[in-house]
């Protein structure tokens, strides 16, 4: 068991691993600036990146990525390859601030970008950007993007926000405006994650769900398109007309390992010469620290492990039975015994590194007592056999997750013992990820589960779309609010926080709606996750960055040490 | 002989159209379906998936589905992998290099090196390399695969650095002896059970073959001792090794499911793996009828070649 304080592991954060070294070399990257961490590097100058593009990287992934057309439905790991090929209007750097990439600036209401309290947006883009094939890039493409996410016919992977927005218009080359149908101010997050395609090759198709281009994509970004072989790997080769800085490796290749025993092994072994996504295995975090010539860090990620209660459940409903149930998980067990120590508590539904995160919530306590009191408050007596009961209702109820998941089905255990001792009877029901991730969760058919996700839209704190009372699937919402949370004041500080986009006011109203959260206990936090990821020694540029669903986000600006 | 053929192809078809419809039902009836990795991410609104199960006709009825199914593959339109976005044939073919490569090499292996422990076994029966090869082929029937594979990584590989601990190259390098160097690590581990089989079949075949009336009389006749084995004796002892090669023969192509996932080998049995955790339909489906003809087809050939080594069993008109 290893042993880690609240403390080690907060002081790990934001960027553990970066040595002076990189945070150099960050800046030769360009991402110095951004990263606020000037200030701090001072000494002994990081070796510049090469003049040409040299070397190569190979990245270990335990997911295969097979959607490479970046509108399309895709896994998360799909997004390491588009990162790499297409370019977004903007991209967030690790602390959340929004930097423009195919725009030329981030469109606001002071700069005029936005107006009519957020309903007309006009972005201005970047001059000399060309497509791979050497096509210049101009509104046109971005245009397109924007209306064939909205196509009828279209796969698109989400509409998310993207409905909203009508007429369209190319005001010059580099210069596109629009109207949205009310003003969303996570729009700008979503765009941040929208990939631009190219409307030259794409409009060409019969069909763009079956494109050509859909297995061999052309884009802006500082890779392009290499070969593939399925089930092993993808090789991206260095676009050299790349309009931003770098690529400074001649290739990257992206290694699929299916099992993270045998992905560890490899990066033990050096086969591959980093992990990132799902990371290095939490029992092996202690033996891969002492690895020489590898760096192992602890990285930020906005998901949380959660139990997640279904409220139509007459049990769970109550919210003084949630509250027992909060009071009685033993996190820092969870957390130390299971997890190796390796994730952080959390008291809210917003990652910690957010602008919007409200560190004030109560904390919780694993108090035995505690949790007694509030159900013998609440009328649940208990009965002959242990369990309590309340108008002939057992306090009873399932808890499901994935079979195989073999850290959560210890922590059911867990809980399961201390939940008996309050008079609470808990039973396990796991079933394979495609049963549980199917209309078991979708539909709300759970009594609870066991789950780790994130409650905001891309990198904005927004969470309506998991918490409003229209986004209840099961109650024909278009949303995630799978616990079927309801809550008028919630409604209305949602509505609310979309509607503006100053960001104080914004953070006011995220405040208040994770107290409501913390009381209510709609979902039960468990911790925050910290996956490990490592790389090896040399490899400079590499940087966590939790407003970047993968850590391959600057892989343009990476290169070796010589 | 004609007739046996065409009898034996419209057999083989009636069975595939079974398999293919209890295939089809099994899949499509497990619970949850292709949508839910999506669902997993939690970025995609109910609307969006709603929206892809209708593009996709996965909201229609299951007769309908399996006949818009078999229309088009009868058509040669395997479909489209839904993970993929690749024509299913396309993927099918993309994957069975890799597993053609190592489950050929490691099937020659096992058979030359079953075979010889098998016939070795059955002269010398009793005596100390019998009773060696018994345990040894008790003990590589009872490891498990994945452990065995495991063990060979850990060893080899992390341990003493000689193999690489997976892959099917390095990548970067492409040369031949590359290649060679990654396929002992798998080849091993397969070859470890398949020769264990095949030497308790050939051994036990063997045995009774050489106490058959014609094997005596070979011997008091004074033919030398190494014709009778090579000409009488390893001839009809093959008979049921050509069955079980022929029911190999599947899964030469299917390929093995649990090497190629411990030793990172892109080939089919991870490609099936894959498929059925992500309910990929189309290719899933593919997949099956594939195998499925490969076995009608592995049966039929194995039945044929009866004839070839045994006259008495061949079949008239």
């Amino acid at each position: 068991m290893t042993k880690h304080s609240n403390e080690t592991i907060r002081s790990t954060f934001p960027m553990p691993a970066l040595h002076r070294r990189e945070v150099l070399a960050l800046g030769a990257g360009g991402l110095l600036a951004a990263s606020g961490l000037g200030a701090r590097a001072q000494t002994k100058a990081a070796p510049p990146p090469p003049a040409k593009p040299t070397g190569q990287v190979v990245v270990g992934l335990s997911q295969e990525p097979t959607a490479f057309n970046p509108l399309m439905p895709g896994i998360e790991v799909d997004e390491t390859v588009w990162m790499q090929l297409f370019n977004t209007m903007w991209l967030a750097d690790p602390q959340g601030n929004l930097m423009p990439d195919l725009a030329a600036e981030i469109p606001s209401e002071a700069n005029g970008g936005i107006s009519e309290g957020g309903l007309v947006w006009k972005v201005k883009l970047r001059a000399g950007v060309t497509w791979h094939d050497g096509t210049p890039f101009t509104a046109e493409d971005v245009k397109y993007t924007l209306e064939l996410i909205n196509a009828p016919g279209f796969k698109s992977r989400t509409r998310v926000g993207h409905a909203l927005v009508k007429d369209i218009k190319v005001t010059g080359p580099l210069e596109i405006t629009w109207r949205m149908e009310k003003a969303y101010a996570p729009y700008l997050a979503l765009l941040s994650n929208t990939f631009i395609v190219p409307k030259h090759l794409l409009e060409k198709a019969s069909d763009p769900n079956t494109a050509p281009f859909n297995s061999a994509p052309v884009g802006t970004g500082p890779f392009k398109w290499g070969t593939r072989q399925p089930g092993d790997n993808i090789t991206l080769v260095a676009n050299e007309k790349y309009h931003g800085k770098g690529p400074y490796l001649e290739k990257a290749v992206l290694k699929y390992v299916p099992d993270q025993t045998a992905l560890y092994a490899q990066f033990r072994t050096g086969q591959v010469d980093l992990i990132i996504g799902t990371g290095i295995p939490a029992n092996f975090y202690e033996e891969a620290k002492k690895l020489p010539g590898r760096k192992v860090v602890m990285i930020p990620n906005a998901s949380l492990e959660i139990l997640m209660p279904n409220l139509e459940n007459p049990v769970l409903a109550e919210k003084a039975v949630r509250q027992a149930l909060y009071a009685s998980i033993n996190k820092q067990a969870i957390i130390d015994v299971i997890y190796y120590g390796t994730h952080k508590p959390t008291e809210s539904f917003a990652p910690q590194e957010s602008w919007a995160y409200n560190p004030n919530l109560p904390k919780q306590q694993y108090d035995l007592a505690k949790a007694n009191k509030i159900l013998d408050e609440a009328g649940w007596k208990r009965s002959g056999s242990g369990v309590r009961m309340k108008n002939g209702v057992p306090l009873e109820f399932a808890v499901s997750t994935t079979t195989g998941a073999a850290l959560r089905e210890q922590c059911q255990q867990l809980m399961m013992q201390d939940w008996q001792q309050v008079g609470v009877k808990m039973t396990i029901s796991n079933m394979p990820a495609a049963v549980i991730w199917g209309e078991f969760y979708t539909r709300s058919k759970f009594q609870s589960l066991l789950v780790g996700t994130a409650f905001r839209t891309v990198i904005d704190p927004d969470p309506a779309s998991r918490f409003a009372s229209d986004a209840i699937p099961a109650k024909n919402g278009s949303g995630a609010n799978q616990m079927q949370w309801q809550n008028a004041e919630v409604d209305k500080l949602l509505k609310a926080g979309q509607e503006t986009f100053d960001q104080a006011k914004r953070k006011e109203i995220y405040w208040k709606l994770q107290e409501i959260a913390r009381e209510e206990l709609p979902i039960l936090p468990i911790f925050q996750y910290a996956p490990i990821e490592g790389y090896k020694e040399g490899l400079i540029g590499y940087e966590p960055n939790i407003n970047a669903r993968q850590n391959t986000w600057n892989m343009g600006s990476w290169y070796w040490a010589r | 002989m004609s007739t046996f053929l065409v009898q034996r192809l419209m057999q083989a078809l009636v069975l595939l159209l079974i398999v293919s419809m209890i295939g089809f039902a099994i899949l499509h009836l497990a619970p949850g379906g292709p949508l839910s990795q999506f669902a997993a991410g939690g970025e995609m609104s109910q609307e969006d998936l709603d929206r892809i199960t209708e593009q996709l006709g996965l909201n229609r009825a299951l007769p309908v589905q399996y006949a818009e199914w078999l229309w088009r593959m009868l058509r040669g339109d395997w479909g489209l992998s839904y993970r993929d976005h690749q024509p299913v044939l396309h993927i099918i073919a993309s994957h069975i290099g890799a597993t053609l490569e190592l489950m050929l090499t490691s099937t020659l292996l096992a058979m030359l090196l079953g075979a010889w422990i098998g016939i070795l076994g059955a002269i010398k029966r009793y005596s100390l390399f019998d009773s060696l090869a018994t345990i040894g082929a008790m003990i590589a029937l009872s490891i498990p695969t994945f452990w065995f594979g495991l063990v060979v990584i850990y060893v080899f590989s992390v341990g003493l650095g000689w193999l690489p601990s997976g892959n099917r190259y390095t990548i970067g390098d492409g040369s031949f002896l590359n290649q060679i160097h990654h396929l002992i690590g798998p080849c091993i581990v397969l070859a470890l059970v398949s020769t264990a089989v095949w030497s308790r079949y050939m051994r036990s075949s063997m045995l009774e073959v050489i106490n058959q009336d014609y094997i005596r009389t070979a011997r008091a006749k004074g033919v030398p001792e190494g014709q009778i084995l090579l000409r009488h004796a390893f001839r009809n002892a093959l008979l049921p090794m050509i069955t079980i090669t022929g029911l190999h023969v599947p899964t030469l192509l299917s390929g093995a499911l649990v090497t190629e996932t411990v030793f990172t080998w892109p080939g089919m049995g991870r490609l099936f793996l894959d498929s059925i955790s992500y309910r990929d339909y189309p290719v899933v489906m593919g997949i099956l009828m594939f195998t499925a003809v490969l076995v009608l087809l592995g049966s039929l050939i194995a039945d044929l070649l009866y004839g070839v080594a045994d006259p008495r069993i061949a079949r008239n008109g």
